[in-house]
């Protein structure tokens, strides 16, 4: 898939919508090409991905896309080797953001992403889910992007506050921005890290919620109910917004609010199904995508088709 | 024997003073843990945390990914048994120097079950990266801080508080891998942890007088365990090994050394000492040893089983044990 230049006859707005569609539609073409894969997640949450990489995150800017390496190990006091997926995000420092994700099973969707952010190379995805590759799967702390051990659910945030207060202590100017998805939000964990955030005023954190509605077993509000979701937020000391998440001027203009003292939760409202209708059939298991025979393979792999035609045909970027 | 009062609280507000690196983190059991003088002395390098530990301990793994040294202090129980997977993934996996103090090990506590952490070094020793460390006495309480510090990974520590005694001169700090070897001897080999080492020397002198010669060693680290010289203490003993422990016999002291033994082929005895299989309940520390068989007379029928010869020792010929009153003032509440 090409990455076309950014033209100035296109508003930043077009050009974010663009992002978000290469990113949701290069989650597609793996899914078909690996034969299952997280392809709801893509569509839930491509513009939120799309313009904190290239609107709202103050990271380093990149000087050329970064290969991706082996993985040389897990951490540990035999091994001097150890890696971090950080430098996909530049380097830090006190004036920087830095970006957290928390459900790693978002990995493909963060990975899409740091290609169109001029991140990571376009050929780096050819290691996806490769044995011995950092491009992994559910991502860790070495998969480009990362930096800290997240996919146990609800761990995520608590992690990323501790290292607000760190550099709440070291006066440091740049911000902890998370990526949440809603299912985690139901763990004990997330309501106590909210809880502890607020009590020691971390304003330094800014939380993107994707709330598309669904988790493993189905359709969120029939799994664990977590509404009214800004209020219970609000109700723990949060500063809370809640919006289109497909809208990228609301998603940017909230990325760049002067902090009030609180943490700062913008609750995104998402479509899984988003851009790829095909999805729709699946409802309410959306959590992974397994073909359940060829048949449906193909189905997906003409769509994916379809949709690639319909692109280059059309005026879009 | 000298008996020291709330020993790690001053010690760590004296220790800590050069090292603004050195942070604290509590859940609700500041005073209960003896760093209520660290949060008054130090307020900017103390954090609340609330009853809430895991959040706690994945939060400590974030502040040190940026360089601080976190301090965790609660029970055992709620360190190991509530948040085993923060500390699995957020501090060992990417082998953080998160320092764990975990207080009330084993029988230490008349707080029941809920309170009673029995099986802790079992599950911390599974987990890569974990480094295991007990204390004994109060020069262990003191030294212990180094000890930790030093090591650049998760460090989990089974501590001790309120009023308690000094068995090791304070010249002779806790070395990291290296027991203190209390006395020698080729008749049997005694290994014991924590509390336990006190409950033992109560009984030397008996044990002596009856013409037993025992290596006995205390042993404060229990991972990594690397003493090979042991093995060759446990292969020359006559009768064979006891270890002896204020925990589970399943996965603690016990169990590293027939791991131990098995792996080098000695083909040795060993009674492992310890709560066989059992939890506890709410009892004072004194009863609960004598009760389920951790005590000075446990230690003597486990030695005239292996040996096969009644000893006579009668109750005045053992030291007196140190009993904490249960509502000494060295500790904030009762527990």
């Amino acid at each position: 898939m090409e990455r076309r230049k950014m033209g100035s006859n296109f508003s930043w707005q077009q050009e974010l919508y663009a992002a978000a569609d290469r990113i949701r539609y290069r989650v597609m073409e793996h899914t078909v090409k690996n034969n299952g894969g997280y392809l709801a997640q893509a569509c839930s949450s491509a513009e939120i991905f799309a313009t904190l990489y290239l609107n709202v995150l103050n990271l380093e800017k990149p000087e050329k896309p970064l290969e991706s390496g082996a993985f040389t190990g897990v951490p540990g006091p035999a091994n001097p080797n150890r890696q971090t997926g950080a430098i996909y995000n530049g380097k830090k420092s006190r004036e920087y953001d830095r970006f957290f994700l928390s459900p790693t099973h978002y990995s493909l969707v963060l990975y899409a992403t740091l290609i169109e952010a001029g991140r990571m190379a376009e050929s780096a995805l050819d290691n996806f889910n490769k044995d011995g590759s950092v491009v992994e799967m559910i991502g860790a702390d070495h998969s480009p992007g990362m930096e800290i051990m997240t996919g146990s659910l609800g761990q995520g945030i608590s992690q990323a506050a501790g290292i607000a207060l760190a550099r709440k202590l070291r006066k440091d100017t740049g911000r902890v921005v998370i990526f949440l998805s809603d299912g985690e939000c139901q763990s004990g964990q997330f309501w106590e890290a909210v809880q502890a955030m607020s009590f020691h005023g971390l304003e330094n954190v800014l939380a993107y919620v994707d709330i598309n509605g669904y988790q493993c077993d189905g359709k969120t509000s029939t799994v664990m109910n977590l509404e009214p979701f800004h209020k219970r937020l609000e109700a723990f000391g949060a500063r809370v917004y809640r919006i289109d998440g497909h809208n990228v001027e609301a998603l940017a203009a909230l990325g760049k609010l002067p902090p009030d003292g609180r943490p700062t939760f913008i609750l995104c409202d998402t479509d899984p199904c988003r851009g790829i209708d095909i999805l729709r059939k699946r409802i309410p298991k959306l959590h992974y995508v397994r073909f359940n025979s060829p048949e449906e393979r193909e189905a997906y792999r003409q769509a994916y088709n379809e949709i690639m035609r319909s692109k280059a045909a059309g005026r879009e970027l | 024997m000298e008996i020291l009062k709330k020993v790690h609280a001053n010690n760590l507000v004296k220790w800590a003073e050069d090292k603004p690196e050195v942070v604290v983190l509590s859940a609700d059991l500041t005073g209960s843990t003896e760093v209520d003088l660290f949060r008054d002395t130090y307020p900017d390098r103390f954090f609340s945390m609330g009853i809430a530990e895991q959040n706690m301990l994945s939060w400590a793994g974030g502040l040190a990914r940026e360089g601080y040294k976190p301090f965790v202090h609660t029970f055992a129980v709620f360190i190991y048994r509530r948040a085993y997977d923060q500390i699995a993934m957020s501090i060992a996996y990417p082998n953080l120097p998160v320092k764990m103090f975990g207080f009330l090990p084993g029988v230490t506590t008349p707080g029941g079950a809920t309170h009673q952490a029995i099986e802790d070094v079992a599950v911390m020793r599974s987990l890569p990266n974990m480094t295991i460390l007990e204390c004994g006495d109060a020069t262990d309480v003191e030294s212990v801080l180094d000890v930790a510090y030093n090591i650049d990974g998760p460090v989990y520590i089974r501590m001790l508080r309120g009023e308690i005694p000094r068995l090791f001169p304070s010249s002779q700090p806790m070395e990291f891998g290296k027991s203190r070897i209390l006395s020698e001897g080729n008749d049997l080999v005694l290994l014991t942890s924590g509390i336990c080492t006190e409950e033992a020397l109560r009984a030397a002198q008996a044990l002596k007088s009856r013409g037993l010669a025992i290596h006995h060693r205390h042993i404060s680290t229990l991972k990594p365990f690397h003493e090979e010289d042991i093995l060759d203490a446990i292969s020359q003993a006559k009768y064979g090994v006891i270890t002896m422990e204020n925990h589970t016999i399943i996965g603690g002291l016990g169990t590293i050394v027939a791991e131990k033994m098995a792996e080098a082929g000695i083909g040795r005895k060993l009674r492992r000492i310890g709560l066989r299989d059992t939890f506890v309940h709410g009892a004072s520390k004194q009863y609960l040893m004598h009760e389920y068989g951790i005590d000075a007379w446990a230690l003597i029928r486990e030695i005239e089983d292996m040996t096969g010869n009644k000893l006579d020792i009668q109750s005045d010929e053992l030291t007196a044990p140190f009993v904490v009153d249960v509502h000494s003032k060295a500790k904030v509440e009762a527990l």
